[in-house]
C-alpha cells in the first residue's frame, strides 16, 4: 500500500475530508459519552448550548479563546518556518511576569497598559531568542530546549510568588499583587468577563497574515520552512530568518500572557495557564498554520473546553471529555488533511 | 545461434500508464541465459518504469513477468529477489556508516543470528571478489568508498544473494571510462558463468561494446530488438530519438577578457585550483561526480569561501561571499540539484521565479509587490517555454525539463556576466537539452562568461571551448576545443595526468 499525490484535489475533497474529519469526532465523542452511561445526543446538545447557547456563554467562549489565539499564532508563525517552539508556555508566563511587574505601580497613567504590552512581547521574544541562537548557532535541537523552558518557567514563576512578587496582602497564597485599575484591559460588555484582549488577537491574526503574505520576511520566513536548502541558496539569510521567526513567535505568546493577567486574573499565579502554551499547538495544526486559520480554532477549541464544562455540571459525564474530543478531532484532522492530497493505492 | 540457450526472464506485453501518460506500451523483452542485454532510450523512455515494474516497486496495468519459466508475483520486491534477480540502481542504495560486509549481508541474515556467519559470509564474498573482478576490502567503511568501489559492492549483494540476472541502471553514468572498462569487464565474466544481465544506458558506444542484443524503447514503445553485431551506432541512434539527428555544430566563442579568476585556491575538497572564466566562453569541467566539483560550484556560487588562494571577480579580489554577493556579483547560478536546491517544491511558479530578486527586483519597503511577480513570471514562461497551467501551479507538478527551464530563465532574465552551469541537462529530455544548450550558447555569444560542469563527457566536450578536468579535488590546466579526446580526457579523470605533470 503506498500513497501517490493527487495532482489537483478537487474541492469537494479538500472539504469533505475535513467535514468527514469533524463528523468522526462527533461521532467518537458520542460514542465516549454512552461509554460514561449518558444519553450521547443530550451531551452533545448540551456541549453545543454549553458553548454557544446564550450570550453568557458565548462570551466565555470567546474570552476562552483570547490566550489560545495568540499562542496559536505564535506556534503557527514559528511551525511555518519549521521552527519547532514547544515553549509557548515558557513565553506566555514571561509576559505574565513583566505585565505584573509594570503594572502593579511602577508606572501609572495611560500608557502602562500598551507599555506592558510591550515590555511582555520583549520578555517572551528573549525567552525564544535564547534556545533559537543555540539551533543556529550549535545546531542544539529546539524541540528540547523550548519543551525544557517550560518547566524552568512555571519553578520560576513559583520562585517569584513565594519571594519578590509576593502579595503581602495576600494572606499566604502564592499569588502577587493586584494590577492597578489603568494596567487592566477595560471590558468589552459591561458585566460580562470578556476584555479587549480579544480584540488585540484578531488584530495580531490579521497583522500576521499580513506579515505572512505580503512582506518580504513573511516570504523569507515560508521559504525557509519549505525548503532551506533552496533558501540558502537563493541568497537568503536564513538564521536571520528565523531568528526574526523567533522574536515574533515569542512576542506572540508572551501577549496571551499579558491578556491574561491584564484582562482576566488582574494578578499573577502558578495557575494561570491551563496549558494555553500547549493546546496552541492543537489550535495551530487545526488551523493547518493559516493565521486567520487560527482565530477559528481557537474558538473551536475554546468551545469545546466551555461547553464540556457546561455539559459536565449537567450530564455528569466527566470533562476529560474535552481533552478526547480535542485528541480524536486533531488525530482525524492530521489524516483527513493527508488523504484530502494524498491517494492510496495497493 | 543454432541451440537456443534457455531463456531466463521474459516479459510479455507489459503496459503502464500513470494518468495520461502511457509510461511502458505493451512491452515485450526476452532474455537468455548468458546474455548481455541493452535496454536502450532517451531519459523518459520508460526504461526506469519497466525495471521497476519487474522489481515490483509499481504493478503493471497489464502484462506478465516470468522468471525462469515461473511467473512473478507483481508489486512484491521480494519475489524479484527470490527468484534470483539483482539489481544495481542508479543511486546506491548503502549504509555509509556500515562496512561493506555488513551492507551485503544486511537483510538476508535472520533477526537473532547476527555475529554468527560472519566468517562464512566473509569467505563467500572473497570468493565472489575473485570469481567476478570485484576487488574491494569487506572490512572498509562505506562511507569512505569512492563511487566505483560503492557500485562494486552494489554487484557484490546482488551476487551474495545468489541473482542469475543482474539489472544495472546506467551503471556508467558515475564511472570515468577506465572504471567503466573494469565494470564491463566483470559483466563479461558473470555472463561466461551463466548469469545474464540487463543493461539499462543511453550511451551508445557502450552498448555496442558489451552488449549481445540491444532492445531501443521510445515514448514507452519497442521501437526495435537487434543483434548488436548485426547494427551500427548510427541505426541505434536513429531508432532511439526517431529521426536522423544532424549533429549540431557549435561555432568556438569569441574569448575576452577575464571575468573570474581563480589561483591556488583551497576550500573544502579542493586543492591549489586555479581557474579563468572568460567572456564569450564556455569552460567545461569534466571529471566522474564526487571529485571535488560541488565544492568549486558551491565556491563560485557563493555557498562556499576560499580558505586560502586568491579569488577575483572582474579583477578585484573578493572579500564578502555569500549566494546573496554572488547574485549581486552577475553570477547566474543553475545549481546542480533543481529540486533541492533549485527551487521550493510547494512554491508558486511565480514565487520560484522570484526567489533569487525578490528583495531587489520585487520589493519596495518590506512589502512584496505580487503584481509585478507573476507579471515578470508571466513573461518568463513565455520567453522560455516553460509548459505549466499557469504562473500560480505549484512546481512540484512540472516536469524536471520545465522547471529547469524556469530556472533558466530566473538565471538568464538578470542578464549575468557569469553563469554557473551545473549539471544542467541531467535527467532532461532530447527537446529540454536542445533548448537549455542553446541558450547557453546564446548567452556566452552574448558575452557572458560560461562555467559547464557535466558527468557526460560528450556534452563537455561538445560545447565547451576550453576543458579542464577534475579529480580528487585537483584541476587540470586547460584543454583548448579539439585538442583532447575521449581517451586523453578519461586519463585525467582518473588522475593520471597529474601524476604526470607532478
Amino acid at each position: 500500500m503506498r500513497l501517490e499525490p493527487v495532482a489537483h484535489p478537487s474541492l469537494a475533497r479538500r472539504l469533505g475530508y475535513p467535514g468527514g474529519a469533524l463528523v468522526a469526532t462527533v461521532l467518537l465523542a458520542m460514542a465516549l459519552a454512552a461509554l460514561a452511561g449518558a444519553d450521547p445526543f443530550a451531551v452533545l446538545g448540551q456541549i453545543v448550548v454549553g458553548a454557544v447557547g446564550s450570550k453568557f456563554a458565548a462570551l466565555e467562549t470567546l474570552n476562552r479563546a483570547t490566550p489560545l489565539v495568540f499562542t496559536g499564532l505564535a506556534i503557527a508563525v514559528a511551525f511555518r518556518a519549521k521552527l519547532w517552539n514547544i515553549g509557548a508556555e515558557a513565553q506566555l508566563y514571561a509576559g505574565a511576569i513583566m505585565t505584573v511587574l509594570l503594572g502593579t505601580g511602577a508606572l501609572g497613567g495611560p500608557l502602562v497598559l500598551p507599555l506592558s504590552a510591550l515590555a511582555a512581547m520583549a520578555a517572551g521574544a528573549l525567552v525564544l531568542l535564547g534556545p533559537v541562537v543555540l539551533k543556529v548557532r550549535f545546531g542544539v535541537d529546539e524541540v528540547v530546549t523550548t519543551l525544557l523552558f517550560n518547566f524552568i518557567m512555571i519553578l520560576f514563576v513559583g520562585y517569584l510568588l513565594e519571594g519578590p512578587l509576593k502579595d503581602p496582602m495576600g494572606m499566604g497564597w502564592p499569588k502577587s499583587a493586584a494590577l492597578i485599575p489603568e494596567a487592566r484591559l477595560p471590558r468589552i460588555v459591561d458585566g460580562l468577563r470578556l476584555h479587549w484582549g480579544f480584540g488585540v488577537a484578531l488584530i495580531a491574526a490579521v497583522a500576521v497574515w499580513f506579515v505572512q503574505t505580503r512582506t518580504t520576511l513573511g516570504f523569507e520566513m515560508r521559504a525557509v520552512g519549505a525548503n532551506p536548502a533552496a533558501a540558502r541558496f537563493a541568497g537568503m539569510p536564513v538564521r536571520a530568518v528565523l531568528l526574526k521567526t523567533a522574536l515574533i513567535s515569542g512576542g506572540l505568546a508572551a501577549l496571551g500572557g499579558w491578556s491574561e493577567v491584564a484582562g482576566v486574573k488582574g494578578h499573577l499565579s502558578a495557575d494561570l495557564s491551563p496549558g494555553f502554551g500547549y493546546t496552541g499547538i492543537i489550535v495551530a495544526m487545526l488551523a493547518m498554520l493559516h493565521p486567520l486559520g487560527v482565530v477559528v480554532a481557537a474558538l473551536f477549541v475554546a468551545g469545546v473546553f466551555v461547553g464540556s464544562d457546561a455539559m459536565s455540571r449537567a450530564a455528569q459525564v466527566p470533562t476529560y471529555i474535552a481533552d478526547m474530543l480535542l485528541a480524536s478531532a486533531l488525530l482525524f484532522m492530521v489524516l483527513a488533511l493527508m488523504l484530502a492530497r494524498f491517494r492510496v493505492v495497493r | 545461434m543454432s541451440d537456443a540457450p534457455s531463456v531466463v526472464l521474459s516479459l510479455d506485453r507489459i503496459t503502464k500508464r500513470f494518468g495520461g501518460l502511457v509510461a511502458n506500451d505493451a512491452v515485450s523483452l526476452t532474455l537468455h541465459k548468458g546474455e548481455v542485454l541493452a535496454l536502450l532510450g532517451e531519459n523518459g523512455a520508460g526504461k526506469t518504469t519497466l525495471m521497476n515494474i519487474l522489481f515490483g516497486h509499481y504493478v503493471a496495468d497489464s502484462g506478465e513477468v516470468h522468471a525462469f519459466g515461473k511467473p512473478l508475483a507483481p508489486g512484491t520486491p521480494r519475489a524479484a529477489l527470490s527468484a534470483g534477480i539483482g539489481m544495481v540502481h542508479q543511486h546506491f542504495t548503502l549504509c555509509d556508516n556500515l562496512s561493506v560486509l555488513e551492507n551485503i549481508v544486511l537483510g538476508t541474515e535472520g533477526l537473532f543470528s547476527f555475529g554468527r556467519g560472519r566468517a562464512a559470509a566473509g569467505m563467500r564474498i572473497a570468493e565472489l571478489s575473485r570469481d567476478f573482478g570485484l576487488s574491494v576490502d569487506p572490512e572498509a567503511t562505506v562511507g569512505g568508498l569512492s563511487v566505483g568501489e560503492r557500485q562494486r559492492v552494489e554487484i557484490l549483494k546482488a551476487l551474495f544473494r545468489h541473482a542469475r540476472i543482474l539489472i544495472l541502471d546506467e551503471p556508467t553514468a558515475v564511472l570515468t571510462p577506465q572504471e567503466a572498462e573494469a565494470l564491463f569487464a566483470t559483466l563479461r565474466l558473470a555472463v561466461a558463468r551463466g548469469l545474464s544481465v540487463i543493461f539499462i544506458s543511453h550511451k551508445l558506444h557502450e552498448v555496442m561494446g558489451i552488449a549481445d542484443t540491444c532492445v531501443v524503447l521510445r515514448h514507452g514503445r519497442v521501437v526495435g530488438c537487434v543483434v548488436t553485431s548485426r547494427t551500427s551506432r548510427a541505426a541505434l541512434a536513429a531508432m532511439m530519438v526517431g529521426a536522423e539527428m544532424p549533429e549540431r555544430q557549435i561555432a568556438p566563442g569569441v574569448a575576452g577578457r577575464v571575468r573570474l579568476r581563480l589561483d591556488g585556491v583551497r576550500a573544502g575538497g579542493l586543492s591549489g585550483v586555479g581557474l579563468q572564466l572568460r567572456a564569450g566562453q564556455i569552460t567545461g569541467l569534466a571529471g566522474v561526480s564526487g571529485n571535488g566539483q560541488s565544492q568549486l560550484a558551491a565556491l563560485i556560487g557563493g555557498e562556499a569561501v576560499p580558505e586560502t588562494g586568491l579569488f577575483e571577480i572582474d579583477g578585484a579580489r573578493v572579500t564578502a561571499w555569500t549566494p546573496r554577493f554572488a547574485i549581486a556579483a552577475g553570477v547566474g547560478r543553475i545549481p546542480e540539484d533543481r529540486h533541492k536546491t533549485g527551487t521550493i517544491a510547494d512554491f508558486t511558479l511565480a514565487e520560484n521565479a522570484a526567489l533569487e530578486t525578490y528583495a531587489t527586483r520585487f520589493a519596495r519597503g518590506g512589502l512584496m509587490d505580487w503584481a509585478a511577480v507573476h507579471s515578470h513570471a508571466s513573461d518568463l514562461i513565455v520567453a522560455h517555454d516553460v509548459r505549466c497551467e499557469g504562473v500560480s501551479q505549484r512546481i512540484r507538478l512540472l516536469s524536471g525539463g520545465n522547471m529547469q527551464k524556469l530556472i533558466l530563465g530566473r538565471v538568464l532574465e538578470e542578464e549575468p556576466g557569469i553563469i554557473l552551469a551545473n549539471q544542467p541537462v541531467r535527467g532532461l529530455d532530447v527537446g529540454a537539452i536542445a533548448h537549455v544548450h542553446g541558450r547557453l550558447i546564446a548567452a556566452r555569444d552574448a558575452g557572458a562568461a560560461v562555467l559547464l560542469i557535466s558527468e557526460d563527457l560528450d556534452e563537455v566536450m561538445g560545447l565547451s571551448d576550453v576543458v579542464h578536468v577534475m579529480s580528487a579535488g585537483k584541476l587540470s590546466p586547460p584543454f583548448a576545443r579539439g585538442t583532447m579526446d575521449r581517451a586523453g580526457l578519461g586519463l585525467w579523470m582518473a588522475g593520471q595526468g597529474f601524476c604526470d605533470a607532478a
